[in-house]
Formats: structure tokens, sequence, C-alpha cells
């Protein structure tokens, strides 16, 4: 198999089309060229063994999504059940079924209509093609309503894909994460299927004003209305990710798993990861405390995020999952490490200020990240110049030993920065 | 072309597509950003730039060997915001509706880079007769751009142009509607207008080799 395919590459290469063939042929096997002059080192984790380990930390999330649209529905049209056990209510054949025809359509748009610009772009440009749009392809369907049409959402990644990522020259040349432009341009585009009460739950925009009208609304968009009172989620249901919202990002306790995996793996950033955390207990803690110095009154129409535990801001919505798998995106995030510190705290801190001020976005996790990695560049800048400073500074009042040449602080500076 | 020299029909063509003051200059982005939603709103901007650049340079033209080149500016200003504000009229006393619609735009014509630009770089070097045709020509670039955006934009965003429907009714569900297609939020903020112009650029410059610059 091996060999046959080593074959064809030959045949194609040079023709239009052979940029379109390796990509599939290295996507299982390891190309069969090898480096002719100097010294390389070799490592087993190119760019496409590192998506390979993200998307493998992203199955879970997948399958439990799957498992999760079917319980949904099933829980909103017949109740849900009295005394919930895993194996007798959720993972049932019926949920998985269900959630299979409803996510698996996503996974295959995303990725089939984002290959094909991928693909398009790499015979126009004539180079390889990117390994960038496998993460992406898994990320999308994850982060979108069940029933997002799937024209809506193969249009939003041809926008994302070209206007996020080819139009700057590819992967590892995007200012903003694909996936999260994708989500953007529905949310903007197409906000009746974005947000609201009807649209988490598969068939809750078909049955709307009917009489079997379904609804599942998210915890924070029930906090949004102002609402203070108990709801029928149990903590273990927000932790596990028994709860209505995107495919994905509901079970904060598999997004934990996958989190650990990756920082194992050393392909995320834990750095990142722990000061997104603090960021986000950080503003929680600071909207606590107004609340508990009666600052604010209880029909202010923030009241109800406000009141909500620090803590439990991590456990409800996409903020786990932004942390996790799109805050750390090495492309689009901060390269320095402190400036990674600086990075992920204030993803944090401003998911959580989004969530609480803005009535129009009751998740405000993925415009946090996306404002953020606009910024990223400036903050590695002046974490560099803050480097280069105080080396200049050390080397002022060190005491210079023989004969200082006076090219000497410059060649210092460059070799600094 | 017997009416107009070479030399001349260049001055009206050249910025309508390899010097277009919007895609290659990048001049008059603001108000390109802000009115164009709307097909008719931009085909009466571009109709009310191309009267006040025209007769604006001819205007500057003419008086060019007595402005005192220390207060042009001045000058320069006084004579937009005197057109400016004819046109500003004639839309509240004409068409009130659109006028409603364009609101501050059209009084802030009188900034626009354009406008500016052609008065300090053309009319106050030339002629009348060439600085009319080179105002009409940057105007009619502009204009373009313009109403190019502005069919996007109401197409995709309303599903009308010119306020008629061409798409179907949404809330009948006909047309397009019946089969699920739904209008697009994204194209009737303003954002949209840069993404759209930003297009416009790219097309223009893949098409064109001689405007690639060099990385």
């Amino acid at each position: 198999m091996k060999d046959k395919l080593h074959q064809i590459k030959l045949k194609y290469q040079g023709k239009k089309m052979a940029p379109a063939f390796n990509a599939i042929h290295t996507f299982l096997y390891t190309p069969n060229e090898t480096t002719h002059s100097g010294g390389h080192v070799r490592a087993v984790d190119d760019l496409k063994r590192t998506m390979n380990t993200v998307i493998l930390a992203l199955v879970p999330c997948l399958l439990f999504g799957i498992f999760n649209a079917g319980y949904q529905h099933y829980s909103a049209v017949n109740g849900f059940p009295a005394d919930f056990s895993v194996l007798e209510h959720f993972i049932t054949w019926d949920n998985f079924w269900l959630g299979a025809i409803t996510v698996l359509p996503l996974v295959i748009v995303s990725y089939g209509v984002g290959l094909a610009v991928e693909f398009v772009f790499a015979v126009i440009k004539g180079h390889e093609v990117e390994e960038g749009y496998l993460v992406t392809g898994m990320l999308v369907p994850l982060i979108v309503p069940i029933d997002t049409p799937l024209w809506m959402l193969a249009v939003a990644v041809i926008f994302g894909v070209v206007i996020g990522k080819e139009v700057f020259g590819g992967t590892g040349m995007n200012i903003l994460n694909p996936a999260l432009t994708i989500r953007a341009f529905l949310f903007f585009a197409y906000p009746t299927w974005m947000s609201g009460d009807k649209v988490w739950v598969h068939e809750g925009v078909e049955r709307a004003g009917t009489a079997d009208a379904i609804s599942g609304e998210t915890i924070l968009g029930y906090l949004a209305q102002g609402n203070t009172s108990e709801f029928s989620y149990s903590l273990s249901d927000m932790f596990f990710g028994f709860i209505p919202g995107s495919v994905g990002e509901t079970s904060t306790f598999l997004i934990l798993l996958g989190g650990l995996f990756l920082i194992f793996t050393k392909i995320a950033s834990w750095r990142i990861m722990v000061s997104a955390v603090a960021g986000s207990l950080a503003m929680g803690l600071i909207f606590n405390g107004i609340v508990d110095a009666g600052w604010i009154p209880e029909y202010s129409k923030f009241y109800g995020l406000m009141q909500f535990d620090f803590w439990k801001h991590l456990i409800v919505g996409g903020l786990a999952f932004g942390i996790v798998y799109m805050a750390t995106d090495p492309v689009t995030g901060s390269q320095t490490n402190k400036g990674k510190w600086i990075y992920g705290f204030l993803i944090g801190f401003l998911s959580v200020m989004i969530r609480v001020f803005n009535p129009g976005y009751p998740e405000g996790v993925f415009l946090a990240i996306l404002l953020m990695n606009v910024f990223a560049p400036t903050i590695d800048h002046y974490v560099v110049r803050g480097n280069v400073k105080g080396r200049m500074k050390r080397m002022k009042n060190a005491t210079i030993l023989p004969k200082p040449s006076d090219g000497k602080a410059e060649e210092l500076k460059v070799e600094t920065v | 072309m017997a009416i107009l020299s070479k030399k001349d029909t260049n001055l009206i063509l050249d910025p309508l597509a390899d010097n277009n003051p919007i895609t290659i200059q990048v001049l008059g982005i603001c108000s390109a950003l802000a009115i164009t939603a709307e097909l008719q709103a931009s085909v009466v901007m571009a109709i009310s730039v191309i009267f006040v650049m025209g007769v604006g340079n001819v205007v500057i033209s003419l008086l060019r060997n007595v402005i005192p080149s220390k207060i042009r500016i001045i000058v320069q200003l006084v004579v937009v915001a005197t057109l400016v504000i004819m046109v500003d009229q004639v839309l509240k006393a004409f068409a009130y509706e659109l006028s409603k619609t364009l609101g501050a735009f059209i009084g802030l014509i009188i900034t626009n880079c354009i406008i500016m630009g052609r008065f300090e770089a053309f009319a106050l070097g030339n002629g009348p007769w060439r600085s009319f045709l080179d105002g009409i020509g940057n105007a009619l670039g502009y204009g373009v751009i313009l109403i190019m955006v502005g069919f996007f934009r109401e197409l995709l965003g309303s599903g009308t142009l010119f306020g008629m429907p061409v798409l179907g009714d949404p809330i009948a569900k006909t047309g397009l509607y019946a089969i699920g297609y739904e209008n697009n939020g994204f194209m009737i903020i303003p954002p949209a207008a840069l993404i759209v112009v930003g297009i416009i650029i790219w097309v223009q410059r893949s098409r064109n080799k001689a405007l690639i610059e060099e990385a």
C-alpha cells in the first residue's frame, strides 16, 4: 500500500494536482522524501501529528455531544427523567441515533467545504495543502447550535477560511482563529439561528409556535433575563454536561480531560489555560463582591448574572471549551511566556465581563478570544521590548571588562531582539 | 474620440479602474462603509459627489491664480461647503425621506478625502476643462465602487434592490425563502462593507499584475 502510494506520487509529480494528492498521502504515512543537505533534527511531531493530537482530544467532546443532542431532545419532549442514571437515560441507542443523524452532517459539511477551499487554494497557489483546517474542521461543529442549517454552515466556513485565513497567507499566518471567525460570522449573519431559547434543542425551531413546542434555554440565557431563582440543573449536571448548549461544549469534565491530555502531550500552553481560568475567577469575584456589597439593586438587568457564583462561570457555557481548545491556538495567541499569562488572563476576564454586561450576547467567550487574538502581537511586542530594556540596563550597570568596543552595544541589541 | 483627446479621456477612465480613489488610493472609505447598506443611498451619494467634485474642481481651477497659497485650504473648504449645502438643501426639498437615511453623511462629503485630494493635486495646477474631467472621473470611480458595494450588501443583507424584493418574500416564504434561504444580517452592519471593499481590491489586484506590490 505504502509503496504503491509512493509510485502514484511520482506519477503526479510536477502536475497541477500534485499538492492535492500529497496532502492525502502524508496524512497517513511519513513522506518518503529525505532532506538532501545539512543537519536536521528529526522528530515525530510534525504539524499533522500536532493537529491529530488535538483532534484526539476533541473526540470525547464530539461523542458526548452526540449523546447529549439526543438526550436534550427526548427530555424536552417527554420531560426530564426523575431519577437520572447515565446508563439508562443518557447512553442509549435512541440518543445516539438521533445525535448521529444531526451532528455528523455538521461534521461532514464542515470538513467537506473547508478542505475543498483549502485544496482549491493550494492548487491555485501551487503549494502543498496546509494542515491548518484539520482542527478547525473539528472545532466548528462543536461550537454551533445543533440545528444550524447546513448551507449556513457551508457559507460561514467558506467565509471563515477565505477571509479569516487564506487572505493572510494561509495556515500559520492568520491573525484570527478561523473556527471563531466562522462562529462570529454565523452569529452576526444569522442571529435567529445562533441565540435564543429554541436553537439549542433539536427541532426546537421547527416546533416553535405549535402545540408541540419545546425549548431548552441555556443557563446563561436564563440568567441574562434577570432570573435568579434556582434552575432545574444540578451542579453535577453542569459539570458533566447534561445541559443545553452548543454541540460539544457542555461537558466541562471531558474538556478538562482533553485539556490535561493536551498539556501532558505539550501541544497546548498550560500558561494560557491557567491564567484564563484565573482571569475569569477574578472577574467573577469582582461581580460577586459588588452584589455582596449591595451596590446593585435586585431589579437591575445585570443582577441575575452578577450574583452567579464566580466559579460556576467555568462550568456553564463555552468558557471552558474556549479556554482549552481555542485560546491556546499557537498561531493566534501570544508567543512569549510572559505574554501568555497576560493574554490568557484577559481572555478569562473579558469573557465574564461580556457575559454580564452584554444582554445581547449571553456568551462572550468567542468575542473575548477574537479581541485578544488581535492584541496578541502587541502584547508580545511589549514583552520583548521590556526584556530588551531590562538587558540593556543590566549591561549598562555591569562592570565592563577590558576593551569595550563601540559596536558592542549595538551587537547586544541585535542579539536580544 | 473627437470630443476628447486621448489625454483627456484618460483623465476620466483612469480613476475608474487603475487609479481608483477607493480601491487603489484608499480614500473616502468612511462614507463607503457608512451608507452602502442600501443601493439607493449609494446611488444618491455617488451623484452628489459627482456634482460636488465636478463643479468644485472647476471653481478651484478658475480661482487657482488668485488664491494665496497660505490660506488655500480654507478657500477650498468654503467652496466644498457651499456646494455640499446646496446638495443637502436640494435633497431635503425633493427627497426628504432619503435625506433622512443619508443623515449626516451628505454633510460629511466636505470631509471626503477624495475631494480635497483632487483640489490640491489637480485643480490647483490645471485649467478648468481638464479639472472638470478629472473631478468627474474621480467621482465616477468613487461612485462605481459605492454602487458595487451597495448592490451586494443590499442583495445579500436585505434580499432587495432599490427597496424592491428580488429574492422573494421573507415573511410569506416565497421564492428563495421557500427553500430555507435567509438574509445575511452581517451584510447590514458597516464591517461587511470593509470586507466587500477588500474583496473588490483583492480581485482587482489579482487581475492587474501592475498593481502587485513588491513584498
